[in-house]
């Protein structure tokens, strides 16, 4: 596709979603030579393609497993995650392909005291597939359930300032945190905190009814869920019904789309993405997201407790090549900064780590360190590719006069054995919407995930401070040198942050996606029609 | 006692001794893995307040021996316990509803397979026996020796290609659920059916083809020619008698292989048959489903091998009559 013929895309895309004007599109399009008369025919054409109801969406992914169920408070894969962002489950708030909060079951939210205190107003006349109404102690109850003692669910991490959540009438909830947050909003559109249905305060999850825009018709675990759309919606959603289909297999999953089984399929093989892309009416699902590839280092173990043999890594490690090789260009190069370009409050810190052998040499030399040896464990199960990334950082590093030797870990229990346990390993984050939510889950001092063991007095004093920090340009500064420190001082390298690639019909249409997550951050049940 | 009986008496007094012995190996080799049932699910999410809380749910935090005899103990009940997964609500599953609608897909499967494959397995080595040396029988051999020897996953990616994606006569995908219809079922269980008997039936026709040709030169067949039977009642009255034993051997394995072998096929069809069930199983630790899995499958090879055996018994006189 030409530049010219993108833009033309996008700019039909745009007059669809009815976000330019007809005079702008007829003067954008007879800019490059159409007439009068084609231009406005094209625009007639564009304009059709605006989102309408109906049909069945189905779609493929590469995750779920037998042990898959409703409870939201284990849903922690591609298969299941989106159920409590756009399927039978809505949450508070949502997440703008703007990386923006928008309001969903909440209606409003106020903070106060430094952002300690947040004041949510509920929507009024939300009901529950099951013709309940929702009402704040649903909400209360909900949270409770995650944030309880004996909860299992991730989302405890994530709200681990959350003290309380107390309703004050039918329709507000309070939240008391430990600590000012202004991001408080982004936290409450984890997806595991889908509101459901509450009976004396215990959130009813088992038969998969919430609020969302689908009603649950079948799911067996590992295989299929199909879901139907709730007539009650009190968002807007345009398909009938919904299929989703589990295959791990990548090649059966391909072979699912190639054969017209499914619109849409996650983790495309980048191998193969060029055949499939060239299939007839297909488009190239390529967000690059918030996601990333690393490789940390354990700051309170020899030798990475030394700062420069941190740095001479750092430079040792070719990281586009990483890119080209492990990810087929679908990514970009990290600098040891853990936030995507994408995120509010992301800088690129310099100096930006390029290959630089010689530098590393001289940073070895200067420590005393040279002829480095280092063992560096590997496995697939810290991402896909993960031993051939290894073994190309050895390669490179040789240059430097590292020796890397690639220590290849088993797949199975690799996060209990390997990870934040063996000095130099690796590892994967996905993406969380905010500089705060992503620094303090994983560079934060006293943060379980904290996999460098990296406590520097006043990144972790910035860190607190920058989270109530309600003044924008103050905040700015702040998270700045945050990132500074982690990019200089930290024991993280970051590889590259690895695009979310997949393959869509042309049957679908969409508007902007989602970087936060896969899938349209979630939301392509809820947010895509037929074309 | 009819010999007979007291064989299929004897074999099942042993199987379910077998069974104890497999059900005690993998509690003991689960037990011995890295890792439990609340970190593969928590994976990354596992931090050490969230794995406490799991565990003291699911019972896991007493000694291995007591959660064993629990177990056994509630199975000779007939009572396979509730799947780890999703026991923190209200609604349990247990283990016999996960299982039974895979095992009949898998069961489903197997007879697909097996209703066409053993004839044509049997047939084919018959003609090569019959004919051997020929065209024919270099060829048949040539052609399964050549299925069996690629990779199952292969064979079934040539056919998704070819007559999914190509011709487009079958689903590349073969997901079937309870609501599926018969005929439906078999249409979308029709390519990995294909790929199975591919796999299987090298076996089986090289079996019948080499018990055959040892029988066909043995004197009495001699003999059964020099007395002017014909070709046809030569082999059916006076050879296969004697072949049926080894051949029904094989027969059984290969069904064996087909219920509890067919992974790899399952996973790349995306069939819901209870092999992925138990990978899945095994890899996040759901030990009650892995053990129900194991003791289906052993029961498998038990029964499949004492009906191989009787078959030996009637079909062979000698056996039959035991001085």
């Amino acid at each position: 596709m030409t530049e010219f013929e993108m833009k033309l895309k996008a700019a039909e895309k745009a007059v669809g979603l009815g976000k330019l004007s007809r005079r702008d599109f007829i003067q954008f399009v007879m800019a490059s030579g159409v007439t009068l008369a084609a231009a406005q025919a094209m625009f007639t054409r564009a304009a059709r393609a605006e989102p309408k109801k109906g049909g069945t969406f189905k779609a493929a992914v590469g995750h779920g497993q037998t042990t898959d169920s409703l409870d939201p408070a284990t849903w922690s894969n591609g298969f299941t995650f989106a159920w409590g962002k756009s399927v039978m489950g809505a949450p508070l708030v949502q997440i703008s392909p703007k990386n923006e909060v928008i309001p969903h079951v909440a209606e409003s939210f106020e903070p106060s005291d430094g952002a300690k205190k947040w004041v949510f107003k509920i929507k009024k006349g939300i009901t529950f597939h099951n013709g309940k109404t929702l009402t704040a102690d649903d909400v209360v109850a909900t949270i409770n359930y995650h944030i309880g003692p004996d909860s299992k669910s991730p989302a405890k991490g994530v709200l681990s300032n959350l003290v309380s959540a107390k309703a004050d009438g039918p329709d507000t909830v309070v939240f008391e945190l430990s600590g000012g947050n202004a991001d408080f909003p982004y936290l409450v559109s984890d997806y595991h905190l889908a509101m459901y249905p509450s009976e004396g305060g215990k959130i009813q999850w088992e038969k998969g009814i919430g609020a969302g825009p689908y009603i649950l018709k079948s799911f067996e675990p590992g295989v299929k869920m199909t879901a139907e759309r709730n007539p009650n919606y009190f968002g807007t959603t345009y398909f009938d019904a919904i299929e989703l289909l589990s295959i791990i297999d990548v090649a059966a999953r391909t072979n699912a789309y190639l054969s017209g089984e499914v619109h849409f399929i996650d983790r495309a093989d980048p191998k193969t993405i060029d055949i499939v892309k060239n299939a007839p009416n297909t488009s190239l699902y390529n967000v690059s997201g918030t996601a990333l590839y690393s490789a940390p280092m354990l700051v309170d173990q020899a030798p990475f407790d030394k700062l420069e043999v941190r740095q001479a890594l750092k430079w040792a490690i070719n990281r586009q090549e990483l890119v080209d090789k492990i990810l087929y260009g679908y990514g970009s190069a990290g600098n040891d900064n853990m936030l995507a370009p994408s995120l509010k409050y992301a800088i690129q810190p310099e100096p930006v780590y390029t290959y630089d052998p010689e530098k590393a040499k001289s940073l070895l030399k200067k420590a005393g360190m040279e002829n480095l040896k280092v063992d560096l464990s590997a496995s697939d199960a810290a991402f896909p590719g993960g031993v051939d990334a290894a073994l190309l950082m050895a390669e490179q590093a040789k240059a430097a006069g590292i020796e890397i030797n690639v220590v290849r870990e088993p797949n199975d229990s690799y996060w209990d054995n390997v990870w934040i346990k063996k000095p130099w390993c690796q590892c994967y984050w996905g993406g969380r919407p905010t500089a705060d939510a992503f620094l303090s889950i994983s560079m934060a001092a006293d943060a379980a995930w904290n996999d460098t063991r990296w406590k520097n007095p006043r990144f972790n004093e910035l860190l607190v401070a920058a989270r109530a920090e309600t003044d924008e340009a103050k905040r700015q500064a702040m998270y700045a040198e945050c990132q500074q420190l982690v990019h200089d001082d930290g024991g993280q390298v970051v590889l590259m942050f690895n695009n979310y690639v997949g393959a869509l019909s042309n049957a679908i249409g969409h508007g902007e996606f989602n970087t936060d997550f896969d899938h349209d951050g979630g939301f392509m049940y809820e947010r895509w029609w037929m074309a | 006692m009819h010999p007979v009986l007291k064989t299929v008496l004897q074999r099942l007094g042993l199987g379910l001794l077998t069974l104890f012995v497999v059900s005690v190996m993998i509690f003991a080799s689960l037990e011995m893995l890295p890792g439990g049932f609340a970190e593969a699910i928590l994976g990354q999410g596992a931090t050490p307040e969230t794995v406490a809380a799991f565990n003291h749910q699911l019972g896991l935090d007493r000694p291995a021996a007591l959660r064993y005899f629990e177990w056994i103990g509630n199975v000779l009940h007939g009572d396979f316990g509730y799947s780890y997964a999703g026991a923190g609500g209200s609604i349990k599953k247990s283990v016999s509803a996960i299982i039974a609608p895979r095992l009949y897909n898998t069961f489903f499967l197997a007879i697909m397979t097996a209703i066409f494959a053993v004839p044509l397995a049997l047939f084919l080595g018959i003609m090569a026996a019959l004919h051997r040396n020929s065209l024919f029988d270099r060829a048949v051999n040539a052609a399964t020796l050549t299925t069996i020897a690629t990779p199952e996953f292969f064979i079934a990616y040539l056919l998704m290609f070819f007559f999914a994606i190509q011709l487009k006569w079958f689903p590349s995908l073969s997901t079937v659920s309870e609501g599926t219809s018969l005929l439906e079922h078999i249409y979308r269980a029709a390519l990995p059916s294909i790929t199975l008997t591919l796999v299987i039936v090298a076996h089986m026709m090289r079996m019948t083809r080499a018990a055959l040709i040892n029988l066909l030169a043995s004197p009495y067949m001699e003999m059964a020619r020099l007395k002017g039977v014909s070709q046809r009642d030569a082999i059916i009255h006076h050879a296969l008698p004697n072949a049926w034993a080894p051949i029904a051997t094989v027969i059984a394995f290969n069904l064996a292989y087909l219920v509890v072998g067919v992974v790899v096929v399952e996973v790349v069809f995306v069939y819901p048959g209870i092999g992925q069930l138990m990978v899945d199983s095994v890899s996040s630790r759901n030990m009650p489903v892995v053990q129900a899995c194991a003791l289906i499958f052993a029961a498998t090879y038990i029964l499949l091998n004492l009906s191989a055996d009787i078959v030996s018994i009637v079909t062979n006189p000698r056996l039959l009559h035991p001085k």
